[in-house]
Order: structure tokens, then sequence, then C-alpha cells
């Protein structure tokens, strides 16, 4: 079996500052890391292969230096990684990126030229845009089933698919279904394991990323990049924060009234 | 495909460096220069005040969409043991505005089984029709049909706007839908407004963790699909008015669906650490006492929110050493955080200082505290914070008149 | 020359750093109060390879035995977070697992370097003993030969890693000619009959490391395990510190940056007379002396790898390193610990730690002095 693994190289948002002064984000010194819930769809895929064997394939569409978090997924243990990349590919919103990765899954699938079923494990979404649309999408270009939000799978007797996912905040639905399949998973599914030393040495010494360009999928111009991307950004601002301290005043009960009024508008409630 | 600054418009004013997030314009010589980490997002474009930097799209020979067929607004009803989900009403609410800037009809498209006797009531928050599909199976979500019937729906009726509710449910088939269409979609929207002279729809979410906002649009293409965050936009007011009902019979089996539910279930309440909580109730000092420290707990209960504490309160042993806030403890930034009885020394405000909304309960007018509070009593927190649970409890209840 | 890491010791440096602050850094207070290394934070180091770091993959290891930065940089960042855990993987590795790896027999390879590889015995190298300090000729614990057995009689103390170990180097008076004292290296099972733990020493700094005192009673040891030949333990003894140097420069490397890191931290944060104290003359020097000093102890210490890996005699450069390093980082600690004020003598705070453990570093593994002893009888030889 193959198992594909969608990986993203984020910024670490987690770094990421406002200067109060000027209301711009502060940009300097935030690394690129591997998008948190890549990194538990890449355990996932471990776990398989451990139980019942597999071949890991990380793939990633981004610039050059993607290549880092596909030699990250490499130390981790996926047996192989491809990088697609290329000016074309720019500006794609999740429409554009699904179409890509799909081209990449289906020329690795068509050049391994051998019948093995196959699945693809994505995080559920990615820490820069948080649109949890890729894997969807994804699914639908490669026309397989999907199950989304997974945060317990099991893989059982030759292709059948047993996954729970988190679709309301008190339930869980056990769905089943059977391969190929894509799921996208929460950090809940498990605890990604860190690359040992080994695993590093050998990722750089015995593996490599492959890079894929825009003429090596034969993709299709109106499809990929900025060009296939049917939505577009129209302006990015800095959300105003709250700056003001204010003491209420009155009655102790007419200032948590006033509270709770603000806590309203401020949608605590 | 690329992107270019017209060096004889540009004015090196830095607008558009302060608008990229990725960090990849330069201003060199009083000109803007944009890197190789460029990812053609186009934040820029809008930004420039002289219209100096040009975004080219490559012709594409396909054809060219008649989005002028395209027509009226649908919001997708979700739900579950055959209760409607409140993010439906709420985007009746949302999608009436729109519909009535366009001057178009509202349609709520509902896909379920036990719905008929319903549906009148369900007819009267403001929309113009509902659209009823009706299969037993469809009772529950499958993501498949979802899909199918609802890229049907829209192949056959062309809305040029879509809203789907952003729960784990409309996040699931939304994006299938928008690529079976070839439709654009955007993730998550908490703002929505119409550019009236091309008829886009603006839609505005969050996007990097929150730091930023960005306003996206669907220029060329329709429908305009938006997932929207549940509980941002006001439940549509009940009126006397009566939709217009549109019942269409599927006739789907078991088998027509890939998937199957084998079950549903319910899962205890998940435990979460301090640095993930949306909401914490801290206690300092001014708690006095163990046996008062309840009164921190009930006030957090209220909110269903975490407690924490400062240095002093986890080493008098009020409060547990993992629930410490500030230099010596946890980091957080919740979306609302109270500080209860707490002076606030810097080792407790450089460990929660990030959060969205701070609140200061406290005796002493000067405490530093009151200098980092977006809102604060002075009081007697034993006086202040009962009076604030009973607040929050009627307002609680408030909302959920409002909210069915 | 070329002073930029490659990818994959960038690599190392960034997985480390993440595994040391998720796994190690929330304990590292208790384990230092304590005295304790974690069990979970042990079963995780070794899933991890730090145990078998500069060990080749087919001896159990991590395969970075031809490349010294990185082990010094997995050092350093287990040591940025708790030089605890940096001691007890760093002798374990460089001067046990590196030392059977180089000097070893095959069937001693196979039979004890790859359980210490794996990280399934601990290993601890014993040299130090009552009389027999800086002054390494003074080893008493001798071993006669009887039949197809050594059998040992002595003991050891301030062994690091002594009380946890199950496979030991231990330098062992072999002969004697005239004045002249004859050593030998042996590796000894600790399950052998005659062999004992006494005192667990209660130490200012790296507590939670193990410090033990052996005691060896007529242990017999097979005739096959003496490491590199009999008679050859005095400069065995003396390559295997040469190289266990290195890595004890790389921990005070990680010392001193994790003192920096907590001062700036602080500086920036802590207001006195109405600004941060950084914006104090009197703190922005202190800050200034602490990165100097650290940096210089880094290049040094990169510079003694790198002439490891190369081949090249790297004996004076790594005293100078190891010299220079944990000088630096007992002054960066004492001025994270002043610039903290009163908060930096807290427990509370991983600077009041941070000092007592630089203190250490000082000390064992040879005293600044004998470094400085070491390197001047190599300047005044050789010149300069």
């Amino acid at each position: 079996m193959k198992i594909f693994t969608c990986i993203k190289q984020v910024p670490g948002i987690s770094d990421v500052k406002i200067d109060p002064k000027t209301n711009t984000l502060i940009r300097e010194g935030i690394p690129s890391i591997m998008n948190p819930m890549d990194k538990n769809a890449i355990e996932l895929a471990l776990s398989i292969k451990e139980e019942r064997g597999a071949e890991i394939i990380a793939i990633s569409m981004g610039p050059p230096q993607a290549e880092n978090v596909l030699l990250e997924a490499l130390s981790m243990g996926a047996d192989k990684a491809y990088l697609l990349t290329d000016r074309a590919f720019a500006g794609a919103d999740t429409l554009a990126t699904s179409h890509a990765l799909a081209l990449g899954i289906k020329k690795i699938l068509k050049d391994s030229d051998s019948n093995e079923k196959y699945m693809v494990i994505c995080g559920t979404q990615a820490i820069d845009g948080d649109t949890a649309q890729v894997g969807p999408e994804l699914a639908e270009d490669l026309d397989i089933p999907q199950i989304t939000y997974v945060q317990k799978f099991e893989l059982k007797g030759d292709d059948k698919v047993i996954a729970e996912r988190a679709f309301r905040s008190e339930e869980i639905v056990v769905i089943e279904t059977k391969l190929p399949v894509l799921i996208s998973v929460l950090k809940e599914i498990n605890t990604p394991r860190f690359p040992s030393m080994l695993g590093i040495v050998n990722a750089y010494k015995k593996k490599k990323v492959v890079f894929l360009d825009a003429e090596a999928l034969k993709a299709e111009k109106a499809y990929i990049g900025l060009t296939g991307s049917k939505t577009e950004v129209f302006k990015i601002f800095i959300p105003e924060r709250k700056g003001e301290h204010v003491k209420l005043t009155g009655t102790i009960e007419e200032m948590v009234k006033t509270l709770c009024q603000n806590l309203k508008e401020d949608k605590i409630f | 495909m690329s992107i270019r600054i017209d060096e004889e418009l540009c004015t090196g004013c830095g607008a558009c460096q302060a608008s990229c997030p990725y960090g990849c314009i330069e201003i060199i010589d009083d000109k803007a220069r944009i890197t190789d980490e460029c990812t053609l997002c186009g934040a820029c474009v809008e930004e420039c005040p002289v219209e100096a930097i040009i975004l080219e799209r490559e012709e594409i020979k396909a054809e060219k969409m008649d989005i002028s067929q395209y027509k009226g607004v649908w919001v997708i009803a979700e739900h579950y043991n055959n209760k409607i989900h409140n993010v439906a009403f709420q985007l009746l609410g949302k999608g009436r505005e729109l519909a009535d800037v366009l001057k178009v009809n509202l349609s709520l498209v509902l896909l379920g089984d036990d719905f008929d006797d319903k549906l009148e009531e369900l007819g009267q928050y403001g929309e113009d029709e509902i659209i009823y599909v009706k299969s037993k199976i469809l009772k529950d979500y499958y993501s498949d049909l979802y899909v199918k019937t609802l890229t049907e729906l829209i192949q056959e009726n062309k809305p040029e706007i879509i809203l789907i509710g952003a729960t784990p449910t409309g996040r699931d088939f939304a994006p299938r839908v928008a690529k079976r269409l070839n439709a654009g979609l955007t993730a998550d929207c908490t703002g929505l407004t119409i550019d009236l002279e091309t008829r886009n729809l603006l839609q505005t979410r969050p996007t990097f963790g929150g730091n930023i906002m960005a306003t996206i649009r669907t220029p060329s293409s329709r429908p305009q699909m938006s997932t929207v965050r549940p509980g941002i936009f006001k439940i549509a007011p009940k009126t006397n008015k009566k939709a217009k009902i549109r019942k269409i019979n599927y006739d789907y089996k078991q088998k027509d669906s890939v998937t199957k539910i084998v079950k549903v279930i319910s899962r205890e309440k998940i435990k979460i650490n301090l640095e993930e909580a949306e909401i914490i109730v801290s206690g300092g000092r001014g708690v006095k006492s163990k046996e008062n420290w309840h009164i921190i707990e009930e006030l957090a209960e209220i909110l269903n929110a975490e407690v924490g504490g400062s240095r002093v309160t986890v080493e008098l042993n009020w409060v547990d050493h993992d629930r410490q806030v500030g230099q010596t403890g946890k980091t957080v930034s919740p979306k609302l955080y109270i500080a209860c009885g707490i002076s606030g020394a810097i080792q407790h405000i450089v460990g929660m200082q990030g959060a969205d909304i701070i609140i200061a309960i406290n005796k002493d007018e000067n405490a530093p505290i009151f200098k980092v509070a977006h809102y604060g009593i002075v009081g007697d927190l034993n006086k202040v914070i009962p009076a604030l649970i009973e607040e929050i409890k009627k307002t609680k209840k408030d909302l959920k008149k409002n909210n069915l | 020359m070329d002073f930029s890491l490659t990818k994959k010791q960038q690599m190392i440096r960034k997985i480390t750093r993440e595994f040391s602050e998720e796994y190690i850094a929330h304990i590292a207070e208790e384990s230092d109060q304590n005295s304790q290394l974690d069990p979970t934070v042990m079963k995780e180091m070794k899933r991890m390879k730090y145990f078998g770091t500069c060990i080749p993959e087919e001896y159990g290891g991590a395969g970075l035995h031809d490349d010294t930065i990185s082990f010094c940089i997995i050092t350093e960042e287990i040591g940025r977070i708790d030089a605890s855990w940096s001691i007890t993987t760093g002798v374990h590795c460089s001067v046990v697992a590196y030392p059977l790896y180089i000097f070893g027999t095959e069937e001693q390879k196979q039979e004890f370097l790859i359980p210490l590889a794996k990280g399934d015995k601990i290993g601890a190298f014993c040299i130090t003993e009552a009389n027999a300090g800086s002054d390494a000729g003074g080893v008493e614990t001798n071993a006669y030969l009887d039949g197809d057995e050594w059998v040992i009689n002595g003991s050891k103390i301030f062994a690091t890693n002594g009380g946890i170990a199950e496979t030991l180097l231990l330098v062992v008076k072999t002969g004697e000619k005239g004045r002249r004292k004859e050593f030998t290296v042996f590796i000894v099972d600790a399950n052998t009959p005659g062999y004992s733990v006494g005192v667990r020493e209660d130490k200012l700094g790296v507590r939670a490391s193990n410090t033990s005192e052996l005691v060896f009673q007529d242990m017999r040891v097979p005739k096959e395990n003496d490491l590199g030949g009999i008679g050859k333990g005095f400069r065995i003894g003396l390559q295997i510190l040469d190289y266990g140097r290195i890595l004890m420069a790389a921990q005070c490397v990680g010392l001193g940056q994790a003192a920096i890191e907590a001062s700036i931290k602080y500086a920036n944060e802590r207001v006195q007379f109405g600004q941060p104290i950084g914006k104090f003359q009197g703190i922005q020097w202190k800050i200034a002396d602490m990165g100097v000093a650290v940096e210089c102890s880094r290049l040094l210490t990169y510079q003694a790898a790198w002439m490891c890996d190369n081949k090249l005699d790297y004996g004076m450069i790594g005293s100078m390193a190891k010299l220079k390093a944990s000088e630096a980082a007992m002054q960066a600690t004492h001025d994270a610990v002043q610039i903290h004020g009163a908060y930096g003598l807290m427990k509370a705070y991983a600077v009041e730690r941070y000092f007592r453990d630089a203190k250490m570093a000082e000390i064992y593994e040879g005293t600044s002095e004998i470094q400085r002893m070491v390197i001047a009888q190599k300047l005044l030889r050789r010149g300069y």
C-alpha cells in the first residue's frame, strides 16, 4: 500500500507578533515550520506502516525552501518525498493547490506502475490559512471518498477503513468506507514522534526530495497557480486590537451590567 | 503570470511593505521591490495608493463565464437529531441583508427527512423559499450524498452566493462541492459585504492565527461560496412572512453512499490545558484564603473557563502548580482573561498580556493590573464576583432565548 | 573557511531543541530538586538515539561518528535545557561508547557497544579515586591475573553515571616496573560479583545526574575484557578524555546560551525606575560580555570538533574549548543571576540552577587549572 501524506510549510505563527506602534506584523525571525497537524498525518502513516507495511510518500507544494519540511518528514520515517515547485504554482488558492497535489499523486501512482491500494492523509487544516479545504478538494480531484476531522483511525482486513470523526462538540461519528480514501486528521489522533538522530542522518544520507515542476506534472495553466484560482485576496489588514483601558464606574450592579454588555459585543458569550 | 512594480509610478511610500503578510517587499532607493518569496497573494495591489503594483494573470483560453446568469442567495442548513443547527438562522439573517442589497431572492436549502411539519415554521426567518430535498437516508449526514445533491441543485438553479456554516460538517462538503463546480470558496468567514458595482461578495476572514484579516473575493466566477463561522452573525428575526416551499424527493439508498455510518458516540468533555483555554479566570492574593478560592472556581464554571492563579496562590497551595500564570508558570493568550485580586506584578503580566480581552477586579485602584486591563472594576471581589456571576447568568439566558 | 552548519546539522539542532523543550524543560527543576533523572525522558532519549549519537548505525547508534559537530550541537541543545541530561548522555557516548567503538575488538563491540548505543545499558567511565584526581597517575585500584581472569580490587569515586551504569570502563593499575606504573582499561559488566555501588553523592549542580562511589572486591573480569591492550591504559585513557572534553565544552556552550536567553528576556521585561532594565548600561554591558564569552566558546568547541572529524590533533584546542566554555558558562550564569536580582536567587527561576550547574563544569573532566597546565605545556614545548 502507498500512503501519501500532504505536507505544508508554514510560518511559525505562534511567534508572530504585531508591532503596536505601526500595527504591522513583525516578521523578523519567524521560522518556517512543518504545519503541526501534518506531523499527526505522518505519525498515523508511520503507525500504519509499522502495523502492516506500507510505502509512505510525503508530498508538498511550495517554494524550493519547502524542501526542509519534506526532509523532516523523511527524517520521521517517510520513504519518499516530492516537492511540487514552480513559479507557475504560485498564488494558488485551495482549488489550484489541490489540483497540483492531485496531479502529483496521480503521476507518482502512474509511474510506480503497480496496482497497489493507496490512501492520502492530510492534516485537517494549516495554521496559516486555516481553511481546511485542500483535503476535501484533493479527494474530489482524485475521485475518492473522504473522511475529515478524524481523531481515530483503523484499517481492517484488506481495505476496510473505520474512522472516528469529530463532527460536533459532544458527538463523534464512526464512519466506515473502503480504500482508496483521503482522511484529514486532528491533532488528537496521536502524538507525532520526533525524528530520531538516526532518522535524520539517514534522511540526509540515503533519501532525497524529488522536485517536480508544472511541466513534469503536465499541468494545464488554467488550473494551477494564480490563474487557476477562483478566489483572490482583495485586501489584508491587521484587526484592531483592544487598546483602551476603561475603569468602569457606578455601583457594582451597574458595573457588571456594562461589563457583560461589552463582553456580548466582543462575542465572548 | 507575474507581479511587477511600475517604477515610474512607485513613490516608495512603503504602504505595500506594511501590507505584505509574507514580508516579501523591500524598499530600495525609494522604490518597492518584490522578493522571490512572494506568493502572489495580491494583498499589496489594493494597498498601493498610486496603483503601481500590477498583478498580471495570463489570459486563459478557456471560455469566460457569464456570471450574470447566476442569481440569488442560498443558505445551506445543517441538522442533527432532527434539529437545525443555529448557524443556519444566523446565515439567514446575513443572507437576507445580502439578498436585499442585490435585490434577489434568499433560499434556505435543507437536505433531510422528517422536516415536513416544520417547514412552515422554518419559513418565517426571512427567506423567500425553502428548497427541501427529502430522502430517508438524509436524516443523517453523508458527505458524498450532500455533495452530489447540492452540486446538482446548484448547477440547475445557479445561485450567485452560497452560505454554509463553518462547522465540521459544512467544512466537509463545501470544499468538495466547490471543487466539483470549479467554484471559489472562502473558509470560515467572519464578515460578508457586497460590492454592488461588481456584485462581488467581499468575504473577510481571520488568517495567520487571527493575527491578520484578509478580505477575499471571487471576481470572475460564480457561485461565490463561503463557509461562515458560527456565532458571528445575529439570528434572523422571526416574521409573519411565509416562504415558498419546494419539495424534491430523492430516492437514495444506503448503497448510493460509499460511506456507512457505524454509530454516533458521545464523548466526554475534553480536558484542555491552560495554554489552549479560551477563557481563564485567575485569582491572586486578594482572594485571601484557600477557603474562599471557590469563588474563582464558580466564576470559571459559569464561563466554561479554566482556573489560573498568580504565583503566590500556587505557593500557598490554593491552586495547583500547573495552573500558575506568569514568568515561572504558563504563558497564556486566551480570548478573555479575568484577573481577580491580582495586583499585576510584571512576573504575572508577562504571562497573560497576550490575552485578547483582560478584565481586572481589584480593591486597590492603583494596582498595576489596571494598566493592562481593558475593563477594570475597582471593588471587593467578594462582592463583585457574585454580582458578575448573576449578570452572566442573566445575559446567557437572554441570549439563549434569542437563539431559540 | 565556512562557518555555516550543514542542512543536516541545522535539522539536528532544530529537532533536539524542540525535543528538549517539549520533554525535558518542564521537569528540569523538579529533577534538580529530587536529584532524579525522569524515566519518561530516559525512555524518549533512548528512542531519539541520544545514547548512541557518535556510534555507527551497524552498532545500534545514530551514525554521527564522523560528525562530532552534530554531537556537539546535540549536547549543547540538551545542555541548554538541562545540563544533568547532557552530562548523562555526553559521558555515556563520548567516554564509554565511543572508546569501545574506536579501541574495542569486534567481539567487544558486539557484546558491549551495541547495548550501550541502543541505550539498553548505561555506561560510566571511572578513573578518579580518593588519591587520584587531577593527578591520574595516583590510581590505586589494581588487578592481577589469575588464570583466565583479572581480579580487581579497589574503589572509584565521583563516577558520573556510576550508580546507574551497567557497563563500565575502569582504569586500573595492572603492574609497576620500578617507578613506572602500568595501567589498563577494563570493560566491566556491573553484574559481576564483587562489584558494588557505594555512596551516591549529593552535589551542588547537575544534581539529577548520578555521581557515585564504586567498590570492587575480588571482582573477576574475563581476560579478554581489556580495552586496547594490557598496559595501554594511560595512553588510551588520555585519548578518551580528550574526546570527552569537546562534549563537556559543548554542554557549557548550551548552559551559557540558556543564561543569555533568560537574561535577555528578563532585561526586556523587568521594569525598574520606569523602564526595562535592559535600557540601563550596567545591564547592557553584562549582556554584551555574556554574548562574547559564549560565542567564543562555541567557536572553539566547533573548531575542536571539526579538527577531530578531520583527523587533526585537537588535544590542545579541545582543552582550550573546555576551559573557555566552562569559564564562559560560569561568567554568563553568574551575570544572569545578577541581572535577575533577588529573583535570580530563587529556585523558581532557572538561572539559579544554571549557576550551580556551571560551577560543576569548571571542575569536572579536568579542572580549569589542569586545562591551563596542559595548554601551557603544549605551547611552551611547541611554540605557537
